[in-house]
């Protein structure tokens, strides 16, 4: 129980996937300019993340280690998550319209996510079980909705900002995620010896 | 001629992938701590980028419109499959530096962005010749960036050390924070020095494999200023 604990807070706090692994830039960089955007896409994502993980872990352990065929990984999970994306899309707008109708723009853009194909990939190279896979994975979809939000919040308050004119718009976007990524290696290490006996 | 020659040079400068379209940022941050992991990079998703470029265009009549997308990551995906293969049997110490990265290459929006804006609307020809100079802006990107991050952040270039940054190196250049940071650095270099009146940089929408879908509805490009 504990290391589920471990796993999870770690995710979140340590190892946050946008702000020291550099996962889903591309998405906090591009949707983090509005709150509720923001918010939109994380909880689309939490949501991927798992169903993604989900299934390809047991494809991994019962069809493709079984049959030497670790290979294929590369192509298997990134089709896997792509009609993943297609097939949540479709149950949505049939069962339940409303979630569909504030998810739904951003569900396509997340097959093409590395956040997704990462997490996936990372739980196989760790060795770790289906439920700290699920951990894992909850883990990173909460850290990626931590750190869009606190952006959100960030930029929101560079809109207004004087700033020299070269650096509008992308630069100083980076440079304050790069000030927002150093406020979280403030956590390297407390997870650990919190839990440390 | 001319032509082939403007072809391979816009990658490098006019349209750098990494600087001026702002592609493929993922890989840029997280493989540009030393020269040459990010060289190793470069040559990996250059090879890849090629590939994908020549058969894209070569197959460009044969794969319907409605498919596209799902086809292009395959193919990506099988190529990728290969260099990884290749940089594990031939070239374990890059394998360890790149790790995760590797793989994900099937998602560099670079690849399938050029798929998208180029390989399926031009002959191969001038697809491989797009995807070498497309390549090589993105190694010279993160080349300059990996040097500053090492320099700085280690003390070393290539491994070898320098004599005075060596014993007074900043580490936090080579973790999460030096990257975002560099990255923002150089694009405003670029954005003070380009030529032509630099048009407000956003986030790369044009690139986005996605866009057809959400014609910039979530990224918001088009409020821009």
């Amino acid at each position: 129980m504990t290391k589920l604990i471990i796993i999870l807070l770690s995710a979140v706090f340590i190892n946050n996937y946008v702000l020291s692994r550099f996962l889903g830039i591309c998405p906090f960089l591009g949707v983090s300019k509005k709150l509720d955007s923001a918010t939109g896409m994380s909880l689309a994502v939490i949501f991927v993340m798992m169903m993604a993980t989900a299934v390809t872990w047991p494809i991994q352990m019962f069809l493709l280690n079984p049959n030497n065929l670790g290979y294929l990984q590369t192509i298997v999970f990134i089709l896997v998550i792509a009609a993943l994306v297609q097939l949540v899309e479709i149950v949505l707008k049939r069962y339940i319209p409303a979630l569909h109708s504030s998810l739904g723009v951003y569900l396509p853009l997340i097959t093409t996510n590395c956040a997704v194909l990462g997490v996936t990939i990372l739980n196989i190279d760790e060795g770790y079980t289906f439920a700290e896979a699920m951990v894992n994975s909850l883990g990173s979809g909460l850290g990626f909705f931590l750190a869009m939000v606190m952006f959100s919040g960030v930029r929101s308050k560079i809109e207004g900002a004087d700033i020299p004119k070269s650096f509008k718009g992308l630069p100083i976007t980076l440079i304050a995620a790069s000030i927002t990524s150093l406020s979280f290696l403030g956590f390297g290490g407390v997870i650990e010896n919190l839990f440390a006996k | 001629m001319m032509n082939k020659l403007d072809n391979f040079t816009k990658g490098i400068i006019k349209e750098n992938p990494v600087l001026v379209l702002i592609l493929g940022t993922c890989p840029t941050l997280a493989t540009s701590t030393s020269v040459s992991s990010a060289i190793g990079m470069g040559a990996a998703a250059t090879v890849v980028l090629l590939c994908s470029n020549i058969v894209i265009s070569a197959l460009r009549k044969v794969i319907p419109d409605k498919v596209r997308i799902p086809c292009y990551i395959v193919l990506i995906a099988g190529f990728v499959t290969m260099v990884q293969m290749l940089v594990k049997a031939f070239a374990p110490a890059l394998d360890e530096s790149l790790g995760i990265y590797l793989p994900l290459i099937v998602v560099n929006c670079i690849i399938l962005g050029r798929a998208e804006m180029f390989a399926n609307k031009n002959k191969v020809v001038d697809s491989a010749i797009d995807a070498l100079g497309m390549g090589a802006g993105f190694t010279l990107a993160l080349c300059a960036m990996a040097a500053i991050r090492e320099v700085f952040g280690s003390g070393t270039f290539m491994g070898y050390p320098i004599p005075v940054l060596e014993s007074n190196n900043i580490s936090i250049m080579t973790m999460a924070p030096g990257g975002f940071f560099v990255f923002g650095l150089l694009i405003a270099i670029v954005n003070k020095f380009a030529t032509n009146k630099p048009k407000k940089r956003d986030f790369g929408c044009e690139g986005c494999p996605s866009r057809a879908v959400c014609k910039g509805s979530s990224c918001e490009s088009k409020e821009g200023a």
